[in-house]
Protein backbone atom coordinates (compact mmCIF):
# COMPACT_ATOMS: atom_id res chain seq x y z
CA UNK A 1 0.00 0.00 0.00
CA UNK A 2 2.59 2.54 1.18
CA UNK A 3 6.26 1.84 0.63
CA UNK A 4 9.05 4.09 1.78
CA UNK A 5 12.28 3.30 0.01
CA UNK A 6 15.52 4.65 1.49
CA UNK A 7 13.99 7.98 2.51
CA UNK A 8 16.11 10.56 4.28
CA UNK A 9 15.29 13.97 5.66
CA UNK A 10 17.52 16.68 7.06
CA UNK A 11 16.48 19.91 8.82
CA UNK A 12 19.46 22.23 8.55
CA UNK A 13 22.32 20.32 10.14
CA UNK A 14 19.99 17.86 11.95
CA UNK A 15 19.57 14.52 10.22
CA UNK A 16 15.95 13.64 11.14
CA UNK A 17 15.57 10.49 9.02
CA UNK A 18 18.38 8.36 7.67
CA UNK A 19 17.70 6.00 4.80
CA UNK A 20 14.49 4.45 6.11
CA UNK A 21 12.66 1.73 4.22
CA UNK A 22 9.25 0.59 5.38
CA UNK A 23 6.22 -1.14 3.93
CA UNK A 24 2.68 -0.54 5.20
CA UNK A 25 0.26 -3.30 4.15
CA UNK A 26 -3.21 -2.52 2.87
CA UNK A 27 -5.86 -2.72 5.60
CA UNK A 28 -3.48 -3.06 8.54
CA UNK A 29 -3.08 -0.91 11.63
CA UNK A 30 0.60 -0.15 11.70
CA UNK A 31 2.24 1.51 14.68
CA UNK A 32 5.42 3.55 14.68
CA UNK A 33 6.92 3.88 18.12
CA UNK A 34 9.99 5.59 19.46
CA UNK A 35 11.23 8.21 21.87
CA UNK A 36 10.89 11.96 21.26
CA UNK A 37 13.12 13.02 18.40
CA UNK A 38 13.27 9.49 16.96
CA UNK A 39 11.88 10.80 13.68
CA UNK A 40 8.54 8.98 13.77
CA UNK A 41 6.37 12.07 13.16
CA UNK A 42 8.67 13.24 10.39
CA UNK A 43 8.40 9.80 8.80
CA UNK A 44 4.60 9.92 9.02
CA UNK A 45 4.49 13.46 7.59
CA UNK A 46 6.57 12.29 4.65
CA UNK A 47 3.91 9.70 3.78
CA UNK A 48 1.55 12.47 2.60
CA UNK A 49 4.39 14.81 1.66
CA UNK A 50 3.74 17.44 4.31
CA UNK A 51 7.49 16.99 4.60
CA UNK A 52 9.30 16.24 1.37
CA UNK A 53 12.11 13.69 1.63
CA UNK A 54 15.57 14.85 0.58
CA UNK A 55 16.27 11.39 -0.79
CA UNK A 56 14.39 8.17 -1.44
CA UNK A 57 10.97 7.32 -2.76
CA UNK A 58 7.46 7.23 -1.35
CA UNK A 59 5.34 4.79 -3.29
CA UNK A 60 1.58 4.63 -2.78
CA UNK A 61 -0.22 1.83 -4.62
CA UNK A 62 2.72 1.38 -6.94
CA UNK A 63 2.84 5.05 -7.89
CA UNK A 64 5.82 7.14 -6.89
CA UNK A 65 4.26 9.88 -4.84
CA UNK A 66 7.11 12.29 -4.16
CA UNK A 67 7.32 13.53 -7.73
CA UNK A 68 3.68 14.63 -7.80
CA UNK A 69 2.92 18.34 -7.84
CA UNK A 70 -0.05 20.73 -7.84
CA UNK A 71 -3.49 19.26 -8.38
CA UNK A 72 -2.24 15.63 -8.54
CA UNK A 73 -0.47 15.97 -5.20
CA UNK A 74 -3.51 17.60 -3.59
CA UNK A 75 -5.77 14.87 -4.95
CA UNK A 76 -3.45 12.16 -3.62
CA UNK A 77 -3.38 13.80 -0.20
CA UNK A 78 -7.17 13.49 -0.05
CA UNK A 79 -6.81 9.72 -0.10
CA UNK A 80 -4.32 9.86 2.79
CA UNK A 81 -6.19 11.64 5.58
CA UNK A 82 -4.39 12.76 8.71
CA UNK A 83 -5.13 13.51 12.35
CA UNK A 84 -2.83 15.27 14.77
CA UNK A 85 -2.01 15.43 18.45
CA UNK A 86 -3.20 19.06 18.58
CA UNK A 87 -6.43 18.33 16.62
CA UNK A 88 -5.85 21.39 14.40
CA UNK A 89 -9.51 22.32 14.10
CA UNK A 90 -10.53 25.77 12.89
CA UNK A 91 -11.67 27.54 16.06
CA UNK A 92 -14.02 29.88 14.23
CA UNK A 93 -15.89 27.09 12.46
CA UNK A 94 -18.61 24.95 14.02
CA UNK A 95 -18.13 21.19 14.28
CA UNK A 96 -20.26 20.81 11.12
CA UNK A 97 -18.24 23.40 9.20
CA UNK A 98 -14.95 21.87 10.32
CA UNK A 99 -16.01 18.58 8.80
CA UNK A 100 -17.73 19.90 5.68
CA UNK A 101 -14.62 21.83 4.63
CA UNK A 102 -12.93 18.50 3.78
CA UNK A 103 -15.80 17.71 1.39
CA UNK A 104 -15.62 21.17 -0.17
CA UNK A 105 -11.90 20.69 -0.79
CA UNK A 106 -12.63 17.30 -2.35
CA UNK A 107 -15.26 19.00 -4.59
CA UNK A 108 -18.07 16.74 -3.38
CA UNK A 109 -21.43 18.01 -4.77
CA UNK A 110 -23.14 20.38 -2.33
CA UNK A 111 -26.35 18.35 -2.11
CA UNK A 112 -24.42 15.32 -0.81
CA UNK A 113 -22.39 17.23 1.75
CA UNK A 114 -24.85 17.49 4.65
CA UNK A 115 -25.71 13.79 4.62
CA UNK A 116 -22.04 12.79 4.49
CA UNK A 117 -21.08 15.14 7.33
CA UNK A 118 -23.92 13.88 9.53
CA UNK A 119 -23.02 10.27 8.76
CA UNK A 120 -19.42 10.95 9.72
CA UNK A 121 -20.40 12.78 12.92
CA UNK A 122 -22.79 9.97 13.80
CA UNK A 123 -19.96 7.47 13.39
CA UNK A 124 -17.84 9.30 15.97
CA UNK A 125 -20.88 9.94 18.18
CA UNK A 126 -20.97 13.73 17.87
CA UNK A 127 -23.98 14.50 15.69
CA UNK A 128 -25.70 16.33 18.54
CA UNK A 129 -22.73 18.72 18.82
CA UNK A 130 -22.71 19.78 15.17
CA UNK A 131 -23.43 23.44 15.97
CA UNK A 132 -20.86 23.74 18.75
CA UNK A 133 -17.47 25.40 18.32
CA UNK A 134 -14.21 23.56 19.17
CA UNK A 135 -13.68 25.77 22.24
CA UNK A 136 -16.86 24.27 23.70
CA UNK A 137 -15.61 20.68 23.35
CA UNK A 138 -13.38 18.44 25.47
CA UNK A 139 -10.07 17.13 24.13
CA UNK A 140 -11.56 13.75 23.25
CA UNK A 141 -14.49 15.37 21.44
CA UNK A 142 -12.12 17.61 19.48
CA UNK A 143 -10.09 14.60 18.40
CA UNK A 144 -13.29 12.82 17.33
CA UNK A 145 -14.26 15.88 15.24
CA UNK A 146 -10.80 15.71 13.66
CA UNK A 147 -11.40 12.00 12.95
CA UNK A 148 -14.82 12.79 11.44
CA UNK A 149 -13.17 15.42 9.24
CA UNK A 150 -10.53 12.92 8.20
CA UNK A 151 -12.90 10.07 7.28
CA UNK A 152 -15.70 12.09 5.69
CA UNK A 153 -13.97 11.94 2.30
CA UNK A 154 -13.61 8.14 2.63
CA UNK A 155 -9.81 8.03 2.49
CA UNK A 156 -7.96 4.76 2.05
CA UNK A 157 -5.32 5.57 4.63
CA UNK A 158 -5.53 7.40 7.95
CA UNK A 159 -2.26 8.81 9.25
CA UNK A 160 -2.41 9.43 13.00
CA UNK A 161 0.28 11.61 14.56
CA UNK A 162 0.19 10.98 18.34
CA UNK A 163 -3.63 11.23 18.35
CA UNK A 164 -4.00 10.30 22.03
CA UNK A 165 -0.98 12.00 23.57
CA UNK A 166 -3.00 14.88 25.03
CA UNK A 167 -5.83 12.68 26.30
CA UNK A 168 -6.57 10.92 29.60
CA UNK A 169 -6.70 7.08 29.64
CA UNK A 170 -10.50 6.81 29.30
CA UNK A 171 -10.66 9.25 26.41
CA UNK A 172 -7.65 7.54 24.83
CA UNK A 173 -9.56 4.25 24.92
CA UNK A 174 -12.60 5.91 23.27
CA UNK A 175 -10.50 7.41 20.49
CA UNK A 176 -8.66 4.12 19.90
CA UNK A 177 -12.01 2.34 19.70
CA UNK A 178 -13.16 4.78 17.00
CA UNK A 179 -9.92 4.14 15.08
CA UNK A 180 -10.38 0.38 15.43
CA UNK A 181 -13.93 0.63 14.02
CA UNK A 182 -12.70 2.74 11.11
CA UNK A 183 -10.19 0.04 10.28
CA UNK A 184 -12.63 -2.85 10.68
CA UNK A 185 -15.79 -1.36 9.14
CA UNK A 186 -14.26 0.64 6.29
CA UNK A 187 -11.02 -1.27 5.74
CA UNK A 188 -9.04 1.94 6.12
CA UNK A 189 -5.30 1.38 6.55
CA UNK A 190 -4.13 3.14 9.69
CA UNK A 191 -0.60 4.30 10.44
CA UNK A 192 -0.35 5.38 14.05
CA UNK A 193 2.60 7.20 15.55
CA UNK A 194 2.92 7.06 19.32
CA UNK A 195 5.49 7.05 22.06
CA UNK A 196 3.11 5.03 24.26
CA UNK A 197 3.65 1.26 24.15
CA UNK A 198 0.18 0.58 25.64
CA UNK A 199 -1.55 2.52 22.84
CA UNK A 200 0.41 0.69 20.18
CA UNK A 201 -0.14 -2.72 21.77
CA UNK A 202 -3.87 -2.19 22.08
CA UNK A 203 -4.60 -1.42 18.44
CA UNK A 204 -1.72 -2.21 16.08
CA UNK A 205 -1.07 -5.37 14.13
CA UNK A 206 2.54 -4.51 13.35
CA UNK A 207 4.82 -2.02 15.02
CA UNK A 208 7.93 -0.34 13.72
CA UNK A 209 10.41 0.76 16.37
CA UNK A 210 12.41 3.88 15.53
CA UNK A 211 15.38 5.61 17.08
CA UNK A 212 17.69 8.37 15.94
CA UNK A 213 15.99 8.68 12.59
CA UNK A 214 16.34 5.02 11.72
CA UNK A 215 14.07 1.98 11.80
CA UNK A 216 15.30 -0.43 14.43
CA UNK A 217 12.82 -3.24 13.86
CA UNK A 218 9.29 -4.06 12.70
CA UNK A 219 7.44 -6.49 14.98
CA UNK A 220 4.21 -8.41 14.39
CA UNK A 221 1.75 -8.06 17.29
CA UNK A 222 0.24 -11.50 17.86
CA UNK A 223 -0.34 -13.51 21.04
CA UNK A 224 3.39 -13.85 21.49
CA UNK A 225 4.09 -10.64 19.68
CA UNK A 226 3.58 -8.37 22.67
CA UNK A 227 6.28 -10.23 24.56
CA UNK A 228 8.39 -10.05 21.43
CA UNK A 229 7.84 -6.31 21.25
CA UNK A 230 8.74 -5.87 24.88
CA UNK A 231 11.88 -7.98 24.35
CA UNK A 232 12.55 -5.89 21.32
CA UNK A 233 12.19 -2.75 23.42
CA UNK A 234 14.81 -4.08 25.85
CA UNK A 235 17.16 -4.95 23.00
CA UNK A 236 16.38 -1.59 21.50
CA UNK A 237 17.51 0.20 24.67
CA UNK A 238 20.72 -1.86 24.64
CA UNK A 239 21.16 -1.02 20.98
CA UNK A 240 20.79 2.66 21.75
CA UNK A 241 23.33 2.37 24.58
CA UNK A 242 25.85 0.91 22.18
CA UNK A 243 25.44 3.88 19.90
CA UNK A 244 22.72 2.54 17.61
CA UNK A 245 25.05 2.06 14.69
CA UNK A 246 24.59 -1.69 14.28
CA UNK A 247 22.45 -2.50 11.24
CA UNK A 248 19.24 -4.04 12.60
CA UNK A 249 16.82 -3.25 9.78
CA UNK B 1 -20.95 74.85 22.69
CA UNK B 2 -23.98 74.35 20.47
CA UNK B 3 -24.06 78.05 19.52
CA UNK B 4 -20.54 77.89 18.15
CA UNK B 5 -21.14 74.59 16.39
CA UNK B 6 -24.39 75.76 14.83
CA UNK B 7 -22.64 78.95 13.64
CA UNK B 8 -20.24 76.80 11.61
CA UNK B 9 -22.67 73.94 10.99
CA UNK B 10 -22.42 74.00 7.19
CA UNK B 11 -18.62 74.10 7.16
CA UNK B 12 -18.40 71.37 9.79
CA UNK B 13 -20.64 69.03 7.78
CA UNK B 14 -18.60 69.65 4.64
CA UNK B 15 -15.40 68.94 6.60
CA UNK B 16 -16.82 65.75 8.09
CA UNK B 17 -17.81 64.70 4.57
CA UNK B 18 -14.25 65.31 3.34
CA UNK B 19 -12.86 63.26 6.23
CA UNK B 20 -15.29 60.47 5.37
CA UNK B 21 -14.17 60.52 1.73
CA UNK B 22 -10.47 60.37 2.64
CA UNK B 23 -10.89 57.75 5.33
CA UNK B 24 -13.41 55.76 3.24
CA UNK B 25 -11.05 55.51 0.27
CA UNK B 26 -8.22 54.58 2.63
CA UNK B 27 -10.27 51.75 4.11
CA UNK B 28 -11.15 50.58 0.61
CA UNK B 29 -7.48 50.63 -0.47
CA UNK B 30 -6.48 48.82 2.72
CA UNK B 31 -9.03 46.08 2.08
CA UNK B 32 -8.54 45.71 -1.67
CA UNK B 33 -4.74 46.02 -1.77
CA UNK B 34 -3.43 45.99 1.81
CA UNK B 35 -5.13 42.70 2.65
CA UNK B 36 -3.66 40.81 -0.33
CA UNK B 37 -0.24 42.43 0.17
CA UNK B 38 -0.24 41.46 3.86
CA UNK B 39 -1.35 37.93 3.00
CA UNK B 40 1.39 37.68 0.40
CA UNK B 41 3.94 38.99 2.92
CA UNK B 42 2.86 36.25 5.33
CA UNK B 43 2.84 33.46 2.76
CA UNK B 44 6.28 34.39 1.35
CA UNK B 45 7.98 34.37 4.76
CA UNK B 46 10.58 31.74 5.58
CA UNK B 47 8.94 28.41 6.35
CA UNK B 48 5.56 29.45 4.98
CA UNK B 49 3.50 28.03 2.16
CA UNK B 50 5.00 29.86 -0.84
CA UNK B 51 8.30 30.84 0.78
CA UNK B 52 10.12 33.29 -1.45
CA UNK B 53 12.85 35.34 0.17
CA UNK B 54 13.27 37.72 -2.77
CA UNK B 55 9.58 38.64 -2.94
CA UNK B 56 9.30 38.80 0.84
CA UNK B 57 12.36 41.01 1.29
CA UNK B 58 11.29 43.36 -1.52
CA UNK B 59 7.72 43.74 -0.26
CA UNK B 60 8.92 44.02 3.32
CA UNK B 61 11.33 46.80 2.38
CA UNK B 62 8.70 48.76 0.45
CA UNK B 63 6.19 48.51 3.31
CA UNK B 64 8.84 49.54 5.83
CA UNK B 65 10.00 52.52 3.76
CA UNK B 66 6.44 53.82 3.34
CA UNK B 67 5.72 53.39 7.04
CA UNK B 68 9.01 55.07 7.97
CA UNK B 69 8.11 58.31 6.16
CA UNK B 70 6.83 61.09 8.37
CA UNK B 71 3.33 61.34 6.87
CA UNK B 72 3.56 65.05 6.06
CA UNK B 73 6.74 64.42 4.05
CA UNK B 74 5.11 61.44 2.31
CA UNK B 75 2.25 63.69 1.19
CA UNK B 76 4.71 66.24 -0.24
CA UNK B 77 6.95 63.52 -1.74
CA UNK B 78 3.97 61.96 -3.53
CA UNK B 79 2.76 65.21 -5.12
CA UNK B 80 4.16 64.35 -8.60
CA UNK B 81 2.63 60.86 -8.38
CA UNK B 82 -0.70 62.28 -7.19
CA UNK B 83 -0.68 64.73 -10.10
CA UNK B 84 -0.03 61.84 -12.47
CA UNK B 85 -2.95 59.83 -11.10
CA UNK B 86 -5.57 62.48 -10.35
CA UNK B 87 -4.43 65.30 -12.64
CA UNK B 88 -4.00 67.69 -9.73
CA UNK B 89 -2.16 67.68 -6.42
CA UNK B 90 -4.73 69.85 -4.64
CA UNK B 91 -8.11 68.96 -3.17
CA UNK B 92 -9.87 66.13 -1.40
CA UNK B 93 -9.53 63.68 -4.32
CA UNK B 94 -5.80 64.36 -4.53
CA UNK B 95 -5.48 63.92 -0.78
CA UNK B 96 -6.84 60.40 -1.02
CA UNK B 97 -3.75 59.24 -2.96
CA UNK B 98 -1.16 59.52 -0.15
CA UNK B 99 -3.84 58.39 2.29
CA UNK B 100 -4.40 55.22 0.25
CA UNK B 101 -0.65 54.56 -0.05
CA UNK B 102 -0.09 54.78 3.72
CA UNK B 103 -3.29 52.77 4.32
CA UNK B 104 -2.03 49.90 2.15
CA UNK B 105 1.35 49.82 3.92
CA UNK B 106 -0.18 50.20 7.37
CA UNK B 107 -2.88 47.55 7.02
CA UNK B 108 -0.71 45.05 5.14
CA UNK B 109 1.72 44.95 8.07
CA UNK B 110 -1.13 44.39 10.53
CA UNK B 111 -2.61 41.68 8.30
CA UNK B 112 0.75 39.91 8.23
CA UNK B 113 0.93 40.04 12.04
CA UNK B 114 -2.66 38.77 12.37
CA UNK B 115 -1.99 35.81 10.09
CA UNK B 116 1.16 34.95 12.04
CA UNK B 117 -1.10 34.35 15.04
CA UNK B 118 -3.03 31.60 13.24
CA UNK B 119 -1.84 28.28 14.69
CA UNK B 120 0.52 26.62 12.24
CA UNK B 121 -1.31 23.35 12.78
CA UNK B 122 -4.45 24.73 11.14
CA UNK B 123 -2.50 25.31 7.92
CA UNK B 124 -0.86 21.92 8.28
CA UNK B 125 -4.27 20.27 8.55
CA UNK B 126 -5.44 22.22 5.48
CA UNK B 127 -2.42 21.05 3.48
CA UNK B 128 -3.01 17.46 4.59
CA UNK B 129 -6.60 17.74 3.31
CA UNK B 130 -5.32 18.68 -0.13
CA UNK B 131 -6.18 22.39 0.08
CA UNK B 132 -4.77 24.73 -2.56
CA UNK B 133 -3.14 28.04 -1.57
CA UNK B 134 -6.40 29.84 -2.41
CA UNK B 135 -8.37 27.38 -0.26
CA UNK B 136 -5.95 27.81 2.61
CA UNK B 137 -6.28 31.61 2.46
CA UNK B 138 -10.07 31.82 2.21
CA UNK B 139 -11.24 28.66 4.00
CA UNK B 140 -8.70 28.59 6.83
CA UNK B 141 -6.46 31.65 7.32
CA UNK B 142 -9.05 34.43 6.98
CA UNK B 143 -11.64 32.42 8.91
CA UNK B 144 -9.30 31.79 11.83
CA UNK B 145 -7.83 35.32 11.82
CA UNK B 146 -11.08 37.19 11.18
CA UNK B 147 -11.45 38.86 14.57
CA UNK B 148 -7.81 39.92 14.55
CA UNK B 149 -8.25 41.30 11.01
CA UNK B 150 -11.27 43.32 12.17
CA UNK B 151 -9.33 44.69 15.15
CA UNK B 152 -6.44 45.57 12.83
CA UNK B 153 -8.85 47.41 10.55
CA UNK B 154 -10.22 49.27 13.57
CA UNK B 155 -6.72 50.36 14.60
CA UNK B 156 -5.95 51.32 11.00
CA UNK B 157 -9.17 53.33 10.61
CA UNK B 158 -8.32 55.35 13.71
CA UNK B 159 -4.84 56.00 12.29
CA UNK B 160 -6.40 57.06 8.97
CA UNK B 161 -8.61 59.57 10.81
CA UNK B 162 -5.46 60.91 12.46
CA UNK B 163 -3.57 61.07 9.14
CA UNK B 164 -6.50 62.88 7.49
CA UNK B 165 -6.13 65.83 9.87
CA UNK B 166 -3.01 67.05 8.12
CA UNK B 167 -4.39 66.79 4.59
CA UNK B 168 -5.15 70.52 4.69
CA UNK B 169 -1.56 70.93 3.53
CA UNK B 170 -2.66 69.89 0.03
CA UNK B 171 -6.14 71.40 0.31
CA UNK B 172 -7.67 68.08 1.24
CA UNK B 173 -9.91 69.63 3.86
CA UNK B 174 -11.41 67.42 6.51
CA UNK B 175 -12.44 67.97 10.08
CA UNK B 176 -8.85 68.31 11.34
CA UNK B 177 -8.08 70.95 8.77
CA UNK B 178 -11.28 72.76 9.80
CA UNK B 179 -10.11 72.77 13.45
CA UNK B 180 -6.77 74.29 12.43
CA UNK B 181 -8.13 76.92 10.04
CA UNK B 182 -11.24 77.99 11.90
CA UNK B 183 -10.14 77.16 15.43
CA UNK B 184 -6.40 77.67 15.78
CA UNK B 185 -5.71 80.25 13.04
CA UNK B 186 -8.75 82.42 13.89
CA UNK B 187 -8.04 82.24 17.63
CA UNK B 188 -11.28 80.31 18.26
CA UNK B 189 -9.82 77.87 20.79
CA UNK B 190 -13.32 76.87 21.91
CA UNK B 191 -14.20 75.81 18.36
CA UNK B 192 -10.98 73.81 18.13
CA UNK B 193 -11.72 72.04 21.40
CA UNK B 194 -15.28 71.19 20.26
CA UNK B 195 -13.93 69.73 17.03
CA UNK B 196 -11.41 67.70 19.03
CA UNK B 197 -14.31 66.43 21.17
CA UNK B 198 -16.21 65.45 18.00
CA UNK B 199 -13.13 63.56 16.77
CA UNK B 200 -12.66 61.83 20.13
CA UNK B 201 -16.30 60.71 20.07
CA UNK B 202 -15.89 59.54 16.50
CA UNK B 203 -12.75 57.52 17.35
CA UNK B 204 -14.49 56.03 20.40
CA UNK B 205 -17.40 54.92 18.21
CA UNK B 206 -15.07 53.30 15.68
CA UNK B 207 -13.15 51.55 18.46
CA UNK B 208 -16.33 50.37 20.18
CA UNK B 209 -17.86 49.11 16.92
CA UNK B 210 -14.63 47.32 15.98
CA UNK B 211 -14.17 45.62 19.33
CA UNK B 212 -17.84 44.61 19.55
CA UNK B 213 -17.84 43.13 16.06
CA UNK B 214 -14.49 41.36 16.57
CA UNK B 215 -15.74 39.86 19.83
CA UNK B 216 -18.97 38.71 18.17
CA UNK B 217 -17.19 36.83 15.39
CA UNK B 218 -14.46 35.33 17.58
CA UNK B 219 -15.51 31.79 18.50
CA UNK B 220 -12.09 30.45 19.43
Amino acid sequence: MITLHNVSKRFGTFQAITSVSLHIKSGEVHGIIGASGAGKSTLLRMMNLIEHPDEGEIIVDGQTFNHLKGKQLRHMRQTLAMIFQGYHLVGNKTVFDNVVVALKLAKVPKKEQTAKVMESLRFVGLESLKDQYPAQLSGGQKQRVAIARAIVTQPRVLLCDEPTSSLDPNTTAEVLEVLRRINQEFGVTIVLVSHDMEVVKSICERVTVMAQGQVYETVQIEPTGIQKLENSAEEFVKWLRTGGDEDRV
Amino acid sequence: MFDVLSEYQAEIWVSIGETFIMVGFSILAALLIGLPVGTFLFLCRKGQLIENQVVFSSLNLIVNIIRSFPFLLLVIFLIPFTRLIIGTAIGTAAATVPMCIIAIAHYSRLVEQSLLDVPKGVMEAAVSMGASVKDIIFKFLYVEARSSLVLSMTTSTISFISYSTIMGVVGGGGIGDFAIRYGYQQFRSDLMIYIIIIMVVFVQLVQYAGITFARKIDKR
